[in-house]
């Protein structure tokens, strides 16, 4: 970790004091020491009936929504940095699930197929799933099959030059069209179902509170190591090109940049990352149905983005994170108006606040 | 023959049609070919049969009317208009028509737009950063940092378009003459050999105007310049040669006074 370089003096600033100046690297320090030791210590060590106990219930929630963090914090590369607004980003958030879904299915009766497949009536796996019994390749293919697909598909947009709103439709219909081929039945996905009933995770027990607990640790230590990585590509010149072809793209031509790789390289990264974030989710929340990539879903990741705060990197985590935390209130107390509220936020967010939450507390944080 | 064979001064005949951004040949002269360019706009000749050479080193002005087809030549130039034919060559061997934006801009062609773009969020510093000539490839941006002689370079700049105490605020809070400066700044990062200058002193106070005309004065010979311009006063201080252009095609070119003179031009801008 680049936490250990912060103590290095100050002949030269190092890789950490530049990316994150002095508050930034205590502030993630003490977000590691929080998720990594504070947390699981309240649930594994301290005893069940004292106050300070901390549900396992809770543990699973706060992993989820950091999911949803790493999800946002990757729409925001894009939407904030280099003004490609996705409405398609829950695709690739339900690619990365699917790949740990199927895994997950396959090891709950390691010789047999996947309960679905039995129902259908099929004699073995289909090609594409075949070897997601191993946990390493699924390890692997998480990353490249959402990369993969997701470079295709920004090939072929940002090479017809495909811009702003249109490009946001085109990646709604994206999510739409994989919903609705991930429905059926005969596709090899379980249909209206998905991927659910899972027992087994590295062969340990996925409901046991040590397994959600190194769960949540995975997700926080993902969070972090995703943030760094983010950090480190918007200070660079990279990022100042990116800044750029969100705001003068033809300018960025006439510099001598080709902004198509640019543009292909944040989009891949990107979508990888919300992939990431998905895979990590399905575990903790144990199912994975098409509903996860319909269009609604990728307007809310945006929405996250928008309260946060775009163009930030501390942004999107906190849009995520108070969004959702708001979510499982209400979804608690009041189901039937969280739909109006969302909106409500979104609208009031879009009125007063244009730069998000973090727009006001301009000055202070300006990552 | 291998291509570095190739003998790119000019003293051989025969071999040409290198479309290879880097090697610009000017044995002959002329930095700049344009021969017979037609653009059609859904049968609006924005360009009709348009034949303009200009010389290195040469600061040459183009005037004429609204709808004269000046922009349309610049994107014609810059890659962004393909003609529907002619030819387009930036010294004996480039062929524009067939580069992108981008190829164009590395092999040298500098272009400033009308309305001054700069990228507002970058501070002035950055912008100039950004625009310096070096590998734009993604992953040399992605490990890049400055040089010493990078930042000498950048200093230079600074104080040539004087905004230099202004290197650190954000190019979004600059005033309207300061972004055209800066423009012109980030053009000259480049190190291109042909700047084009879509009405460089539009919105400028009258004293902008004169030290961008010193500006340009001092560049021509080291670099080779096309403006475009409606400010006769500023034509006046700058200009060498003018070329009017009126309907898309060429009407008189020469000094400014020969073509004031001129009594086509003048039924042009002053109606029959």
């Amino acid at each position: 970790m680049k936490t250990s370089a912060l103590n290095t003096g100050s002949r030269k600033p190092s890789l950490a004091r530049r990316l994150f100046g002095r508050q930034g690297g205590w502030a993630i320090l003490s977000f590691a020491a929080f998720t990594l030791v504070v947390i699981p210590a309240l649930n594994l060590l301290v005893p069940a009936e004292s106050a300070f106990h901390l549900q396992i219930h809770w543990v699973s929630l706060s992993g989820k929504i950091m999911c949803y963090a790493i999800a946002a914090l990757a729409l925001d590369l894009v939407w904030g940095y280099t003004g490609i607004l996705s409405l398609g980003h829950g695709f690739f958030f339900a690619l990365g699930g699917y790949a740990i879904g199927m895994y997950l299915m396959r090891v709950i009766d390691p010789a047999g197929l996947p309960p679905f497949m039995v129902f259908l009536d099929w004699k073995d796996v289909p090609w594409f799933w075949r070897g997601t019994g191993n946990f390493l390749y699924v390890f692997l293919l998480v990353p490249l099959v959402s990369g993969f697909l997701a470079f295709a598909f920004g090939f072929f947009a940002f090479r017809s030059r495909i811009k702003g709103v249109y490009f946001s439709i085109i990646t709604q219909a994206m999510t739409l069209a994989s919903m609705l081929l991930f429905f059926r039945n005969e596709t090899g996905f379980g249909g209206n179902n998905g991927f659910t009933g899972f027992t087994r995770i590295l062969g340990r027990d996925i409901t046991a509170p040590g397994t959600r607990v190194s769960l949540f640790m995975l997700t926080a230590l993902t969070l972090i190591a995703a943030f760094c990585v983010s950090r480190y590509i918007v200070t660079s010149k990279l990022g100042r090109v990116l800044t750029a072809i969100r705001d003068a793209e033809s300018r960025v031509m006439f510099s001598g940049y080709d902004p198509l790789p640019y543009k292909l390289f944040i989009w891949t990264f990107s979508a990888i990352l919300s992939a990431v974030a998905g895979a990590l989710f399905v575990p903790q929340v144990g199912i994975i149905n098409p509903s996860e990539m319909s269009p609604a879903h990728s307007v809310e990741i945006a929405i996250w983005v928008a309260v946060g705060g775009r163009g930030t990197l501390v942004g999107p985590i906190v849009g995520a994170g108070l969004v959702n935390g708001v979510k499982s209130w209400f979804t608690v107390s009041f189901p039937e108006v969280w739909l109006y509220a969302l909106g409500g936020i979104f609208v009031l967010v879009t009125l007063f606040l244009p730069r998000g939450i973090l727009g006001l507390f301009d000055g202070v944080e300006k990552t | 023959m291998k291509r570095e064979e190739w003998d790119v001064s000019g003293d051989t005949t025969g071999i040409s049609h290198i479309a290879t951004p880097g090697a610009l040949d000017l044995s002959h002269g002329p930095i700049l070919y344009l021969e017979s360019i037609q653009v059609d706009f859904d049968g609006f000749k924005a360009l009709n049969d348009l034949t303009l050479t200009v010389d290195a080193g040469e600061l040459h002005c183009i005037i004429g009317p609204n709808g004269a087809g000046k922009t349309t030549m610049m994107d014609v130039i810059t890659g962004k208009t393909r003609p529907d034919s002619g030819t387009a060559f930036f010294g004996q061997t480039i062929d524009l028509t067939v580069l992108t934006e981008a190829q164009i801009a590395a092999a040298g062609i500098g272009r400033k737009f009308q309305k001054p773009t700069v990228f507002e969020a970058l501070t002035v510093h950055e912008n100039l950063a950004l625009a310096m000539k070096t590998d734009k490839s993604v992953w040399a941006s992605l490990v890049s940092r400055l040089s010493s002689e990078q930042e000498d370079k950048i200093d230079e700049t600074l104080r040539l378009i004087r905004l230099t105490e202004f290197a650190s605020r954000p190019a979004g809070s600059l005033s309207h003459g300061q972004k055209q400066w800066l423009e012109i700044g980030m053009l000259l990062m480049q190190e291109p050999k042909l700047l084009l200058l879509d009405e460089p002193a539009a919105g400028m106070t009258d004293e902008e105007t004169e030290r961008s005309g010193e500006l340009f004065l001092s560049l021509a010979g080291d670099y080779s310049l096309i403006v475009v311009e409606h400010d006769m006063a500023f034509i006046r201080q700058i200009s060498r040669k003018v070329t009017v252009l009126h309907e898309g095609r060429v009407l008189a070119e020469g000094t400014l006074d020969k073509v004031q003179a001129d009594e086509r031009v003048i039924e042009v801008y002053l109606g029959r």
